[in-house]
């Protein structure tokens, strides 16, 4: 993004013409050019008009399966049928609105908290003490007049963003501490970090969840059961925070090391050193690792089908199979997933880079 | 490989479970508790899949429901759990769940060495093969050299394989990892025969875009019941898993329903007072209320009136009874007397 600032920063002082020659040299340049520009232009074109066909001109928006299946268009029927078994899963229909609530309240907090102006130990506070608690009261039930819902009933968009968000957001700090230990002098702890980035990251994160799953359970005691989601939900924060001590690892070694003698030598401990010094610098480094390790594991987290949890990809792929719909509104429902994770992850790339510009981080 | 690495953690947790000590009546648990837990299908229309409000429907999940209203007289006091090919034993075992309900065939290794014990069977099903009418074909007999589309699983295989070696014939398996893809390409001519229980044959054949173009061949080359589990060693508990089912049976063969069972309940055969609590004290026997029979018939309907609602000829999946017609209707469904 700083390139393009870049770039285009002479031609924005160069007079229109100017520009329009230069976009016509560009595309029409060359007769090569010419033609690769009359191409891909029809392809656009040709594309875009399937897709015009598709989603709206031949689109059926009333009536049922047997509309949908003379119709060669989409299927929306279908999606407003099944949008909240999609959205929430098996969340008893009647108390739906609080996982709606809890989302609307999730993904508003969220939005809040990436404007650097509110960072501080207060949002973090609010964040532990305030919203999460809320969330989990939301969701959970039991408490206020709330009918409680037990977790195996969660499902849809609301547990693909827990697994993942929270996962991410506990895994953080733990990856920082293992990629510290993995730095450390100390021996022993030294050894114990390697050791557990080394085995977490040596093993896929379907058999962690295999066994977190399924494993665990036989080695309790009888009648002691930990809930599934929450097994699963730390065994993806162990995984997480592996690779994230890898990313940090890797910022924390491009800090010189003079920062951290200079720090030291001004008589300042090592967390002291650690935390206003390195850290920062390393973590900055690091943003555009970070986040692709995060919308990787937003979409990891779909593997949690394996374990019996239904994420929102999941309630999707069996929404499909209801045999009412079944080989009518496939595209639809996998097309709707699709828009739904490319948003998301395309709001967190287009943030990583608006985090970059705000660190400069090319230009330090 | 995948499949094989979890197949095998299944199979050694299993075994330490095996070892461990029988665990505290399940009965207790349950009614403390306030709800069953009973594990279902993750999406299986017909036996456990998700309406569009997100209520859990099916055959399999209605013989949950008919155990939650043995238990509780409310079929509403269950919650489902989720489980899939791989974990749906050991949820059994470690406790996750009170009964099994999935669509899981009864065998002897699973019976001896799982810790589980099975229920009465619930659904006979058996492996076919269903083709399109154009092939010509009247009986798996005359398939020869044919493409066979199937899902990954030993069993499915080692059937076809069993089955075309005793006649002597051969066969080119075609394999596809995920439900769907393996209709598709039935459908679009990849495979001359797909091969899967008849069950799921029949809702393949019924979401065809004509399902005339298809026939289920006459041979079942593989015995499939399908019977709910439970952990071994609590008798009782398998007989409240058992005899809810059984109660389903029984209600078809006397005629009860779930709009009649109010008038049965003046009716002068013993064995419809013993069986909605108007004589005798059997509910007491199983730990249970005394109109638990009542109860689960007026919740759920008898087996007939589970089937037609989930399986039957009125819905998409258009089943025929089939085998699981009653004993003196030439079926195999035969609850023992309820004296």
């Amino acid at each position: 993004m700083t390139d393009t600032q870049a770039l285009s920063a002479p031609i924005a002082n160069v007079a229109r013409p100017a520009r329009r020659s230069q976009w016509r040299t560009a595309y029409f340049g060359t007769p090569g050019n010419a033609l690769v520009t009359l191409v891909c232009g029809g392809v656009i074109l040709l594309l875009a008009k399937f897709a015009l066909g598709w989603l709206f001109l031949n689109a059926v928006f009333d009536g049922g399966a047997e509309a949908c299946k003379q119709s060669s268009g989409a299927c929306w029927p279908f999606l407003a049928d099944k949008l909240r078994y999609m959205l929430f899963g098996f969340y008893p229909f009647e108390e739906q609105w609080r996982p709606l609530v809890a989302l609307s309240l999730f993904l508003g907090s969220c939005g809040l908290s990436m404007i650097p102006r509110v960072w501080g130990r207060g949002l973090l506070l609010a964040w532990v003490i305030g919203i999460l608690p809320l969330l989990y009261v939301l969701m959970a039930g039991g408490v206020f007049g709330l009918t409680a819902v037990p977790t195996s009933k969660w499902g849809g968009l609301p547990l693909s963003f827990m697994l993942s968000f929270v996962g991410l957001a506990f895994a953080l700090p733990l990856g920082i501490g293992l990629a510290l230990a993995r730095a450390s002098h100390l021996p022993a702890i030294r050894v114990l970090g390697v050791g557990f980035i080394e085995l977490v990251r040596g093993v896929p994160l379907i058999s962690i969840l295999f066994m977190a799953a399924v494993m665990l359970p036989l080695f309790m005691p009888d009648g002691v059961t930990i809930d599934k989601l929450l097994r699963a939900q730390v065994a993806i924060i162990l995984f997480a925070a592996a690779y994230i001590a890898e990313i940090v690892r890797g910022g924390l070694q491009d800090v010189p090391s003079g920062q951290f003698e200079a720090g030291r030598a001004l008589g300042l401990h090592y967390w002291q050193v650690m935390f206003k010094i390195v850290l920062p610098q390393a973590l900055k480094k690091v943003i555009p690792a970070l986040v692709g390790l995060f919308i990787a594991f937003f979409q990891d987290t779909t593997l949690v089908t394996i374990i019996g949890l239904l994420d929102f990809l999941d309630t999707v792929r069996t929404a499909l199979r209801d045999p009412d719909w079944q080989g009518i509104a496939v595209l639809e429902g996998y097309v709707f997933a699709a828009a739904i994770y490319f948003l998301f992850s395309a709001l967190m790339g287009v943030y990583s880079r608006f985090l970059e510009r705000h660190f400069n981080t090319s230009y330090r | 490989m995948k499949r094989k690495f979890l197949a095998l953690c299944a199979a050694t947790a299993a075994l330490m479970v095996g070892a461990t000590a029988a665990q505290s009546a399940t009965l207790d648990t349950v009614k403390a508790r306030g709800k069953l837990i009973c594990g279902v299908s993750l999406s299986t229309p017909g036996f456990a899949a998700a309406d569009d409000k997100g209520r859990m429907q099916g055959f399999d999940a209605d013989i949950c429901r008919s155990i939650a209203a043995a238990v509780f007289g409310d079929p509403d006091k269950v919650d489902f759990v989720l489980t899939n090919i791989n974990t749906r034993f050991q949820a059994l075992q470690s406790g996750e769940i009170d009964v099994l309900s999935r669509q899981t065939t009864a065998t002897f290794s699973r019976e001896t060495s799982l810790g589980i014990d099975f229920g009465p069977t619930v659904f006979y099903d058996g492996q076919g093969l269903l083709v399109p009418k154009s092939l010509g074909v009247a009986s798996a007999k005359e398939l020869t050299d044919a493409a066979i589309c199937t899902l990954p699983g030993t069993t499915t295989s080692q059937n076809l394989t069993d089955f075309f070696r005793t006649i002597g014939g051969k066969f080119e398996l075609v394999v596809f990892e995920s439900p769907d893809e393996n209709r598709a390409a039935f459908y679009s001519g990849r495979c001359e025969a797909i091969s899967s229980d008849r069950s799921d044959l029949a809702s393949i054949r019924a979401v065809a875009n004509n399902p005339d173009d298809y026939v289920l061949l006459p041979e079942t080359i593989s015995k499939e019941p399908l019977a709910p589990a439970v952990r071994q060693n609590d008798s009782n508990w398998r007989d409240i898993v058992s005899w809810s089912v059984w109660m389903l049976m029984a209600a078809e063969e006397k005629g009860i329903t779930q709009a009649n069972v109010d008038e049965m309940l003046k009716s002068e055969d013993p064995e419809v007072q013993r069986m909605l609590g108007g004589a005798d004290e059997l509910g007491k026997m199983l730990g249970l209320d005394n109109k638990w029979g009542y109860n689960v018939i007026k919740s759920v309907g008898n087996y007939a009136e589970v089937f037609d609602r989930n399986l039957g000829e009125k819905t998409k999946l258009g089943m025929t009874r089939g085998p699981n017609t009653q004993w003196n209707a030439g079926g195999l469904l035969y609850a023992p007397p309820v004296r």
